[in-house]
């Protein structure tokens, strides 16, 4: 947001940009800030985590669940070879990307999400080095889906709004909106799945407020999104102590949704529980995203919303209405989050509590960001951040070699770099908080 | 999102609507029309209806949750009285315990006791002082600091850290603190800002994130051995020197100390700096077109750095006065939601000192008067967070108090105004 736009991206040089800029065509000016980040990536990997490790230290893996068809052997690696080859592949990379970014070409999406897996890993192979317990793999990414679910659901509610031209800040309190009614109302029908149909209405709900605010009365998005926030907090939080404390067993007892596991695709190994042996939300959240990235870019639909928050007065021209496409969008993103509520809640057959999101929905709107506001991005940020907090609860298994407080802060420091322009550029929709008037 | 003001963007109307128009004379004949017209257009009028009508929004809910009133509730066509009164009395019952909790009590013992709720209120009002001022320095200068909690939280660290790992002599040491958790709170908005002015990067983005990691500092530091209580488990640090504590102004008897002055006293240097200050004016101008500020030959990103650093100053303040003044200890908490709290507090004062104040003291009453409404009347602290949302909600859209109670339109009378506002 505010980050001014960058000339390479509408201009991917090739082998001739030099003689152009001979020809009186000015050369963009050359971005060091990701391939200097990836250089510090691989520098940490190797002088924090090969040069750490004890020498001739071993870290095992254990790679399969009881219940899992392959039974794979438990993985023991040497840790310093290991790790000092993540270094050597991260170093390649960061050696690409200066080479790419001396002749402006851009890089594609996957170099930083390789050089994420390859510390990541190294952070792992370093941690466990010569401890006692095995690093559970599928465990491990099991948890971190679930921590990631309701973020990758707020950073769909946040796209989906701002890429109207509408900033969603009160993701935190469609969130908490969407559990508190999934809990009651799955609890009162005794079906979780009524649960699941109420939580989207609570979270629009929370967002048609949002939109009257923004759209009818224009106030700033921000201070609306932020009072909302309060406001469902402080509701949820009165509604629990009043009623549902004292009726918990008829009010706030939700049964848990049944995980649906998919036959023979969960059996695949390490990643098959992760992605298939889950509840149906897990499954509602992966059919959303690609509809989402399909629609978001190849359908009328998807290309009016983005006129709307790029440009509103050139759609308004065309005969787009555009309060009218981000009352809309607004809705629609508030439903989203309202079912990211649920996950809280019957997804884990878990009663509701005061302020339970405790601060999720802006770890979405982090995601969201570090996305680049298209639901692929923003889903792979969100399985990034809900990892980091997987791995915190494997640390303290395994025992940490740093804090666990300043794992939790991974996402946050990433988000402030992408901001900050340091992990390549990101750029929010043109007319994002602006009101519109004809 | 760049450039915007969101703080002047809000009210348009208002602010226009509280300046004398001079209507050259003519109005001379009706001018006892004018004054009432002027009365219902202006910012205070809003104001107070905001609040009453949050306050009845609260009834409403107060009356709901109940089961007096859901038992009358069931026979309410039958006997309308039985259920009329339940109402009243569950109403009545959490606000009058919220009046004598907040301002004056007259089933105390004492006479000091009867005034002791009035102290309590300017007590807690005092971190939202500080915090709201200095976020309302950022809302006049376009810059949108969500990020007070995190300031707030630094500056509490760091004058604990002061109070309890020195020893020195007394003025010196509060002195020291105080400083202390000035400058963590204006370093982590620095950050901010300097991301901002360097890097573009947005500046609501940035504080939120810092916010998150400021609380994660300092759950981390009150586990290492510098911050932990020798002999405690539990995140908290040794008690303060008495040395380093503010001084209680009216006895020990009561809680209200020396930070409430410094408060005051910070709300006039704020007025000093943004109405009577070159550095003010050119906050104000880069607020209002920070454009139209660069041409004039301001360095906006100075500003923008400068701007974050006061105003993370003012809530690291918050923090202080929250450790020296009333807690006494950093333990995980101690920052309570103040940061958040203190953005509805800016807004509610409308960015301006003496507003600040005034509406620091106004959520200070609620906050100090809600322990006593739950005990008495069973309704949860939670309320007030409704009450200071829905307030600053129905501020925000001056219109949609006006159409509420059907007040005139500011400047309806002349159509430029309304051109200029659009």
């Amino acid at each position: 947001m505010s980050v001014s736009t960058d000339k390479s991206l509408k201009n991917p040089g090739g082998p001739t940009d030099d003689r152009g800029a001979l020809t009186g065509e000015v050369a963009p000016p050359i971005s060091w800030q990701a391939p200097v980040a990836y250089w510090v990536v691989a520098a940490l990997t190797v002088l924090v985590f090969a040069l750490g490790a004890p020498t001739g230290s071993e870290t095992t893996f254990s790679l399969a669940t009881s219940k899992d068809f392959f039974q794979l052997a438990p993985l023991t690696v040497p840790a310093g070879p290991v790790t000092i080859g993540l270094g050597v592949l991260v170093a390649a990379l960061a050696g690409y990307a200066t080479y790419a970014a001396v002749r402006r070409v851009k890089v594609g999406v996957w170099v930083p999400v390789i050089v994420g897996i390859a510390f990541l890993l190294a952070f792992l192979v370093w941690s466990g080095a010569d401890k006692g317990n095995a690093i559970a793999v599928p465990n491990m990414l099991t948890q971190g889906l679930v921590f990631a679910v309701p973020l990758a659901f707020g950073a769909m509610a946040g796209l989906v709004c701002e890429r109207s031209g509408i900033i969603n800040i009160a993701i935190e309190g469609q969130l908490l909106a969407g559990a508190f009614l999934a809990a009651v109302v799955a609890t009162l029908v005794s079906n979780p799945y009524a649960g699941l149909l109420a939580a989207p209405l609570a979270g629009a709900a929370v967002a048609a407020v949002l939109a009257w605010f923004a759209i009818t009365y224009r106030v700033d998005q921000i201070i609306v999104g932020v009072v909302l926030n309060v406001l469902v907090t402080g509701l949820t939080s009165f509604l629990f102590s009043t009623v549902l404390k004292e009726n918990s067993s008829t009010l706030n007892s939700p049964p848990r949704l049944p995980v649906i596991e998919i036959p023979l695709l969960s059996q695949i190994p390490i990643v098959g529980p992760m992605l298939f042996r889950q509840t149906i939300l897990v499954y509602i959240l992966f059919v959303t995203i690609a509809v989402l990235q399909v629609m978001l870019f190849r359908s009328r639909w998807g290309l009016r919303m983005r006129a709307v928050g790029e440009h509103p007065k050139a759609a308004d021209t065309v005969g787009i209405k555009v309060n009218r496409t981000r009352w809309r969008n607004t809705i629609l993103g508030g439903a989203i989050a309202g079912l990211g509520g649920a996950s809280f809640t019957i997804a884990l057959g878990l009663a509701f509590g005061k302020e339970m999101t405790a601060g999720r929905g802006f770890i979405a709107l982090a995601a969201m960001i570090l996305g680049r506001w298209s639901p692929r991005g923003a889903l792979l940020a969100a399985l990034l951040f809900g990892l980091a907090e997987a791995l915190r609860g494997t640390l303290s298994i395994v025992g940490s070699p740093i804090p666990a407080q300043f794992l939790s802060m991974l996402p946050y420091l990433a988000t402030i770099f992408a901001v900050a322009g340091l992990v390549g550029r990101v750029r929010a929709p043109a007319a994002e908080g602006i009101p519109y008037t004809k | 999102m760049t450039d915007r003001q969101p703080g002047t963007s809000t009210a348009p109307g208002t602010t226009k609507g509280s300046e004398p128009r001079d209507p050259s004379g003519t109005a001379e004949p009706n001018r006892g029309r004018t004054l009432l017209r002027d009365i219902a257009e202006s910012t205070g009028a809003v104001v107070t209806l905001a609040v009453l009508a949050a306050l009845a929004l609260a009834a409403v809910l107060i009356a709901a949750a109940n089961p007096e009133v859901q038992r009358t509730a069931s026979y309410v066509f039958a006997r309308p009285s039985d259920f009329l009164t339940a109402v009243w009395e569950a109403v009545w019952s959490a606000y009058s315990s919220l009046f004598r909790g907040a301002v004056f009590d007259p089933q105390a013992s004492t006479t000091e006791r009867m005034f002791r709720p009035l102290t309590e209120t300017l007590t807690a009002s005092v971190p939202l002082i500080f915090a709201g001022l200095g976020l309302g320095i950022g809302f006049r200068s376009g810059l949108f600091n969500i990020g007070a909690q995190g300031q707030v939280v630094l500056g509490a660290v760091v004058s604990a850290y002061v109070g309890f790992a020195f020893q020195l002599p007394a003025l010196l040491h509060v002195t020291l603190a105080v400083l202390g958790g000035l400058m963590a709170g204006a370093l982590w908005a620095g950050i901010a800002g300097a991301l901002k002015a360097r890097f573009g990067a947005n500046e609501v983005i940035v504080t939120i994130m810092l916010n998150s990691i400021a609380v994660l500092l300092m759950s981390y530091l009150l586990s290492t051995t510098a911050f932990k209580r020798p002999g405690s488990n539990n995140p908290i640090s040794p008690m303060l020197d008495e040395s380093a504590m503010f001084v209680p102004l009216l006895g020990d008897s009561f809680r209200l100390h020396a930070g409430w002055l410094l408060a005051l006293a910070a709300a006039v240097g704020t007025w000093w700096l943004m109405e009577r200050s070159t550095w003010g004016f050119k906050f104000r101008a880069v607020g209002a077109n920070a454009d139209a500020a660069r041409t004039a030959g301001t360095s906006v990103r100075a500003v923008y750095v400068w701007v974050m650093l006061v105003a993370g100053g003012l809530a690291g303040l918050g923090g202080v006065s929250q450790v020296l003044g009333t807690e006494g200890v950093l333990q995980e908490g101690v920052a309570g939601s103040i940061g958040f709290d203190a953005i509805t507090v800016a807004l509610l004062g409308r960015s301006r000192p003496l507003g600040t104040v005034l509406a620091a003291t106004l959520f200070g009453a609620l906050r100090a008067g809600s322990p006593l409404m739950q005990t008495v009347s069973g309704t949860p602290i939670d309320i007030v967070l409704v009450v200071q949302a829905v307030i600053v909600l129905l501020i925000a859209a001056p219109p949609l108090v006006r159409s509420m109670f059907r007040l005139p339109a500011p400047g309806s009378g002349s159509r430029l105004a309304k051109e200029v506002a659009a």
